[in-house]
């Protein structure tokens, strides 16, 4: 296939690793070739988590050459407007969870809080498509990204998974309760 | 679930998804391996998680977290001077606390052989510089082998642990950031398991091992003669790659995770140069690289960091008086960080812009805030900071050390202005208070540091007299890389051992003047620090609270734990901003009006926040909040 470069982006403690390892072993259960890359850093303390991931059969480096990623996954606000705007192809997608985590700088007052309409104006200039994900009644902050996961499938923004692939990938990392939270969230968005 | 430690210990050949940190774990139990030391420090930790997930039942080998990468390389040695197969890794700067170790390697008659697995940094993601460990490699005569992905790093990890065995020398394995990282489908061999022989097997006959007065000079001699028989095989080995892509005008020589970027920056180009993708860095392979230069006219040396093989390539076309023209570093830039995607475009764009054009566009600006990394919710430090803060006065120094608390340099705390490396600040401190009596020092240090490498510079600080306050943040754990347990927690990476309290130690060292408070109690911290820095001798102040990440991470694990929070009573709340820019966790969250929030996500509901604010508007959820949560 040819290639499909996906960036996700976040704060440390969102569970960038976790989203990013499902679609990755999708991918693979796909059938697709791929490989991936994290930046861990000093992700833990509150910093900015990112994890790339390339699909096709002409990819070499793990790393997306600059504005080239076909998909933006975030989330965070903040941060899907800066993923957005440093590596985003124009005419390609951003999907992001709308929650904030203030950066210091907004929290001292030195710069504002970026907002849904930031983004709107950012990707609207570039023909970008934007799906901005809220769920009110999630049982966990910490499956706000399988909210993602499932819209990502919804609106089938990465070409040749199915929902199988993405099932078998959960089936590879969790188990028991953790698994059918996760999974039981994933398809009840789907059919509502 | 897949389960990683099943996965490691599959009878037969296999392949898995896994990052390359996992992958040559995999190799150390085909290879045998019988004994594995180390350092926790990025990139390299998760090396241990995929040991710890096989049971210790069965692990094949040995594995313990030294007190620092000197003692680990030690270990290692030791095993396998006794006829054990080791590893030992850690991170890039690691290399500088084992070197005195490890230097002398070579010299030695390794019997059971040994690799030393480095975790290099370019671009300096996690480490304090991105230091190019060939130089160590050039220096100690150990030969160095550098995967570019993770099917590499298991492949080339067996092919180290083959020429250690077989020429009883250490063998470096280079990984870097992204190869450690980076994860891709790996097919790994079958495992026969044959039991291991564990007679020790120690003979100074093997020697020698004393490298004194002329000895040492026979050893540099034995040193330098399989160093030899490496290049040798270097020439010769598979592990190499040569990309012919027809082009007898342009090459390229290059090795590691470069060589994917450069195969990026190619892909879909109408003319591309050849390759040579070497898989030993140290030696290099003359014979191969010299058949290279002299069928090439241009060739271009695409090496991360330093111009290590290039000074080496150039003087063998002067040796051999080859008329190719070689393209080396040509700018101050092409000696720093990482070589992606997009650098390697731009270096290539710059000496051979008919076959790569320069990109159109320039890179975008980051279009929001920047995003600092802070202390976590909860975080002991901060009320560490918090209070310390208010106890010193502007010009006192502060000395950062390396750990969490390193991040107290940032706003709004701006605590600890000097920071070098791993247990260096009690010692940078005594040298800043010499002739100097108007300006007090405090030097900073964590409790894995303290073990690592800070009893030296504690001890000269009593020894010599040295009148400046140490402040001890003790978390109880190896935080920053991942919550390793240290020689304090009672517990080693195997079993339950005893601990040596931090307290008993610097007692036993005859500090005189030792305080210590939990760090949630800050105005009791406070005044301690003030009459510790009024003492005119050594004084330490045990700053001590668990790491909040680790803690709450345990107790989110009982079905019957509850999330606590802390809410603002907005009808109290005067928007002075204290809880925001003074004592700055990052739950607090300002509006535009200048309305201050809970971050609910965030928040674990600790309260040391509580006591920090003057109008005490910061209340436990759910309790007297009158004014209504945020």
């Amino acid at each position: 296939m040819k290639a499909f470069s996906i960036y996700l982006t976040g704060v440390g403690g969102q569970g960038i690793g976790l989203i990013s390892e499902i679609i990755l072993r999708a991918a693979d259960h796909a059938g697709h070739r791929v490989k991936s890359v994290d930046t861990h850093g000093l992700a833990q303390r509150g910093g900015i988590v990112v994890s790339q991931i390339r699909m096709g059969d002409t990819v070499f480096s793990p790393l997306i050459p600059s504005g080239q990623a076909d998909l933006v996954i975030s989330l965070e606000r903040h941060e899907a407007l800066r993923a957005a705007g440093t590596v985003l192809k124009d005419r390609a997608c951003l999907i992001y969870y709308n929650t904030v985590w203030q950066p210091l700088p907004v929290r001292l007052n030195q710069a504002a809080e970026v907002t849904e309409n930031d983004i709107r104006d950012l990707c609207r200039g570039r023909g970008i498509q934007v799906i901005s994900v809220f769920q009110t009644d999630l049982p966990d902050i910490r499956m706000q990204n399988m909210a993602v996961l499932s819209e990502i499938h919804r609106h089938g923004l990465i070409p040749g998974i199915d929902r199988k692939h993405y099932q078998a990938a959960m089936a590879d990392l969790m188990s028991g309760a953790m698994l059918e939270e996760n999974r039981g969230l994933f398809d009840k968005r789907l059919t509502t | 679930m897949k389960k990683m430690g099943d996965m490691l210990l599959k009878r037969e050949a296999f392949s898995e998804i896994v990052m390359g940190n996992t992958a040559i774990v995999r190799a150390m139990v085909e290879a045998g391996t019988r004994v594995v030391s180390a350092y926790p420090g990025s990139p390299t930790p998760e090396i241990a998680s995929a040991i710890q997930s096989i049971p210790k039942g069965d692990r094949p080998f040995y594995f313990e977290f030294s007190t620092n990468e000197k003692v680990a390389t030690e270990i290692a040695y030791g095993a396998a001077v006794n006829g054990h197969l080791s590893t030992v890794f850690f991170k890039s700067v690691g290399l500088n606390v084992a070197a005195d170790t490890f230097v002398q390697l070579s010299l030695m008659n390794i019997i059971g052989g040994m690799v030393v697995v480095l975790g290099d940094d370019p671009g300096a993601n996690s480490s304090q510089n991105e230091q190019d460990n060939r130089h160590y490699a050039r220096m100690s005569f150990t030969p160095v082998l550098e995967p570019a992905d993770p099917a590499e790093v298991y492949r080339f990890y067996l092919e180290a642990t083959r020429l250690s065995q077989k020429h009883r020398m250490p063998v470096i394995l280079r990984l870097t950031t992204h190869v450690c990282h980076a994860k891709e489908r790996v097919a790994f061999g079958p495992w026969n398991p044959v039991p291991p022989n564990d007679t020790p097997r120690f003979d100074p006959a093997n020697g020698a091992y004393i490298p004194l007065t002329t000895q040492a000079i026979e050893q540099k001699r034995a040193a330098l003669a399989r160093l030899g028989q490496v290049r040798q095989w270097a020439e010769k080995t598979e592990l190499n790659r040569f990309v012919d892509n027809g082009n007898t005008a342009r090459g390229v020589i290059t090795m590691g995770l470069p060589f994917l970027s450069l195969m990026e920056v190619l892909d879909g180009s109408s003319s591309k140069p050849d390759i040579l993708k070497l898989a030993y860095v140290h030696p290099l392979p003359r014979e191969k690289i010299i058949h290279f230069l002299s069928s090439h006219q241009e060739v271009k040396i695409l090496e991360e960091l330093d111009d290590v093989a290039e000074n080496q390539i150039k003087a063998m076309a002067f040796d051999q008086q080859l008329p190719v023209k070689i393209i080396g570093k040509t700018g101050l830039e092409d000696w720093i960080g990482e070589y992606t995607p997009d650098k390697v475009h731009l270096l290539l764009a710059t000496i051979w812009p008919d076959m790569i054009q320069s990109s159109q566009t320039a890179e975008a600006d980051d279009p929001a805030p920047h995003r600092p990394p802070q202390m976590c919710p909860g975080c002991g430090h901060r009320s560490a900071f918090h209070a310390i803060k208010q106890a010193l006065a502007p010009t006192d120094i502060t000395v950062a050390d390396i750990g969490c608390h390193t991040l107290g340099f940032l706003p709004p705390y701006e605590m600890g202005q000097l920071l070098m490396c791993m247990g260096a600040s009690t010692a940078i401190g005594s040298g800043l208070r010499l002739f100097n009596t108007s300006r007090k020092v405090v030097a900073f240090m964590g409790d894995s540091t303290f073990f690592h490498a800070a009893l030296p510079g504690i001890i000269n600080a009593i020894f010599n007299r040295h009148p400046i306050t140490l402040i001890l943040m003790e978390n109880g754990t190896t935080a920053m890389t991942g919550h390793q347990d240290h020689p304090a927690s009672g517990k080693n990476f195997n079993e339950a051992t005893d601990k040596i309290p931090v307290r008993q130690v610097m007692e036993g060292l005859g500090v005189k003047h030792i305080f210590e408070v939990d760090t949630y109690q800050q105005a009791k911290l406070t005044e301690m620090v003030l009459e510790a820095t009024s003492i005119d001798e050594f004084s330490v102040v045990i700053a001590r609270h668990p790491c909040m990440l680790k803690f709450t991470r345990e107790q989110r694990k009982n079905p019957n734990y509850r999330q606590k929070q802390v809410a603002i009573d907005q009808g109290v709340c005067e928007r002075i901003h204290a809880c925001i820019e003074i004592f700055g966790c990052p739950t607090f969250t300002r509006d535009t009006a200048g309305k201050v929030t809970i971050n609910t996500d965030l928040c674990i509901g600790d309260g040391s926040c509580i006591q920090t604010c003057p109008t005490k508007a910061i209340v436990p959820a759910g309790k007297k909040d009158k004014g209504g949560a945020a």
